[in-house]
């Protein structure tokens, strides 16, 4: 397995909450980077599904499981508690139907692991206060073409998990960096950038 | 991308003759049979780079190459298979046969009975994709081979592939399993049930024994390929070739070949019948119709695919309707159910069923990218 390449901050901020040799699901697994590294070090088994066919194809060559499948037609190739952990970053805000895929990801997994942008940042809010739709380090793309549709805030989210009953296992809220601090611990919704969550069916 | 590179040039059929005889799930046994092979590349010194390529329903053992330096024509899989090519004869020793009772040099309905000394004719047993499977099973014991790298085929050659990592776990390390099905749907036996009657009531059938008769049921075999072609083809990629246009300026009022999409069904069909025979088309058909490994196994899919141990690779084509992209995830579905390791990949084409011969760049990609892995982990 390739573990040359350092992996991307919030996969590496994820990876610890994946026990060993767990047999997991990557949804919008990449190029499959996570699995492999985690195939590596923490004898991990499992799939990813990609949409994007260059993705697919460099999954292949790092040697992971990736089945091509668009995760807007949901998980039905999977059966209830296949998966001890069902992974999900970065893809939550791009999906037609985020609630779906969360409870889909619950139906086959023991646990799910959710990372997304956190729209209640201050330089977002900052930036509709200033009339404009926020570009931001860690939404870079315009309002005409970004892949985001379905943005939300910390507070949306775990308003989200509340009334379908999800149980919020686990939860780090960092800056774009991939770290904690103080204000964020002091205000979650307006310093946080990146959120990560572990849930369990209620 | 995918088409740079070289070709395995002029290469020599093989006859491989098996004198133990083959038990059949028929009932039936072959007390005797031959066996046509082309080989590409070199087996390694530990016999573990060996890929076998399974044939479809009209291919052969000519898969790669020339078999004379002026041929126009290569073998059927060229494209993929040589040199530098996906299927890498730099590092795979690839085989690639003429299945059992075909019409090419392994034994089948032309060969002579040697109970009778005449032709098998329609008394040629009808195959099941295991019985190919087991005959090809000796093949790779004869050729030293105890565990293929990979088993490759597309349409019913994956079906040969899906049996192989069913019935001999141990000795299929990569399945690779295109543009296939776990088992025919009810449309396709009809489609084949079509192309069978049209041989069938062709007056110069003669219930099989045409060879006797000196004639060949040309009619009801060039039906049949017609009949294939339509379904090789997406509604878009007829569309894009033929149009609805006449071939002249007016329309004739007659029978005679109008449209450009007629021209191209008599020319397919009557070059088929030129190199193809007819009982073997209605043996290749049934081979297909019976192929259900879930029936094998108790009516479940993913109780025959606990039985194999090979990692998988499946990919389909969203062009084809023959055996759709559906049928493959059906395929997946029963392989993750089953804890086996699988990728699959779902190609964006325009041909139909026939894409799984094409260069396609992605196709080729993903083919080329699991196949260096593979080459990696035997070498």
């Amino acid at each position: 397995m390739n573990t040359a390449a350092p992996l991307r901050a919030d996969l590496a901020a994820l990876s610890p909450w994946i026990p060993e040799g767990s047999r997991i699901l990557d949804l919008g697994c990449g190029d499959g980077t996570l699995l492999a590294h985690l195939a590596a070090t923490q004898k991990v088994r499992g799939y990813g599904l990609e949409i994007d066919p260059a993705n697919v194809r460099a999954a292949v060559a790092r040697g992971v499981n990736v089945i091509q499948a668009d995760l807007d037609e949901g998980l039905s190739d999977f059966a209830n508690g296949a998966f001890d952990v069902v992974v999900m970053s970065q893809a939550l805000q791009a999906l037609q139907r985020p609630d779906a895929v969360l409870a889909e990801m619950l139906r086959v997994g023991q646990t799910a692991i959710v990372t997304f942008p956190n729209f209640g940042h201050w330089r977002v809010r900052a930036a509709l206060l200033a009339g404009r739709m926020p570009v931001t380090p860690s939404l870079p793309a315009g309002w005409f073409d970004t892949p985001n549709i379905h943005l939300c805030t910390v507070a949306d989210f775990e308003a989200l998990c509340k009334a379908r009953g999800w149980k919020v296992s686990r939860r780090a809220l960092l800056d774009r960096r991939h770290r904690g601090g103080l204000a964020i611990r002091l205000l979650p919704n307006l310093f946080c950038e990146q959120a990560l969550y572990e849930l369990r069916a209620g | 991308m995918s088409n740079q590179t070289g070709s395995v040039g002029v290469v020599t059929p093989q006859r491989f003759v098996f004198e133990q005889p083959l038990q059949l799930d028929c009932g039936r046994s072959l007390p005797h049979y031959e066996l046509m092979v082309e080989t590409y590349g070199r087996l390694n010194a530990q016999a573990s780079n060996a890929v076998l390529i399974c044939h479809a329903l009209s291919g052969d053992h000519h898969a790669a190459g020339l078999h004379a330096p002026d041929d126009k024509k290569p073998g059927w899989w060229d494209n993929c298979i040589g040199p530098g090519k996906p299927i890498d004869t730099d590092r795979f020793f690839v085989v690639a046969l003429n299945n059992l009772g075909g019409c090419k040099g392994s034994t089948g309905p032309t060969s002579l009975n040697p109970e009778t000394g005449l032709p098998y004719g329609p008394d040629f047993p009808l195959l099941t994709v295991s019985d190919w499977v087991r005959s090809q099973a000796r093949l790779a014991d004869r050729l030293g081979i105890r565990q293929w790298a990979a088993v490759i085929g597309g349409s019913l050659g994956g079906m040969q592939v899906q049996q192989w990592s069913i019935e001999f776990p141990q000795r299929v390390r990569h399945a690779v399993v295109i543009a296939s099905a776990p088992e025919l749907s009810a449309q396709n036996i009809a489609f084949n049930e079509i192309a069978r009657q049209a041989i069938l009531s062709d007056p110069d059938f003669h219930g099989g024994h045409y060879a006797a008769k000196g004639v060949v049921p040309s009619r009801g075999l060039k039906l049949a390929r017609m009949l294939g072609h339509i379904t090789y083809l997406s509604d878009e990629a007829m569309r894009a070739k033929f149009g609805a246009e006449l071939k002249s300026a007016t329309p004739a009022f007659n029978f005679d070949v109008e449209f450009e999409v007629e021209s191209y069904l008599r020319h397919q069909g009557q070059s088929f019948v030129d190199r193809f025979d007819a009982n073997t088309y209605l043996l290749m058909t049934k081979a297909l119709d019976y192929f259900d490994p879930a029936r094998d196994a108790g009516g479940s899919l993913l109780a025959a695919y606990r039985k194999a141990s090979a990692r998988f690779l499946v990919i389909a084509f969203s062009s084809d309707w023959r055996f759709s992209p559906a049928r493959s995830r059906e395929i997946v579905r029963a392989l993750v159910a089953a804890g086996r390791e699988v990728s699959y990949a779902l190609i964006d084409s325009q041909l139909g069923h026939d894409d799984f011969l094409m260069p396609i760049a992605q196709y080729h990609g993903v083919l080329r990218a699991y196949l260096q892995r593979v080459a990696e982990e035997v070498a």
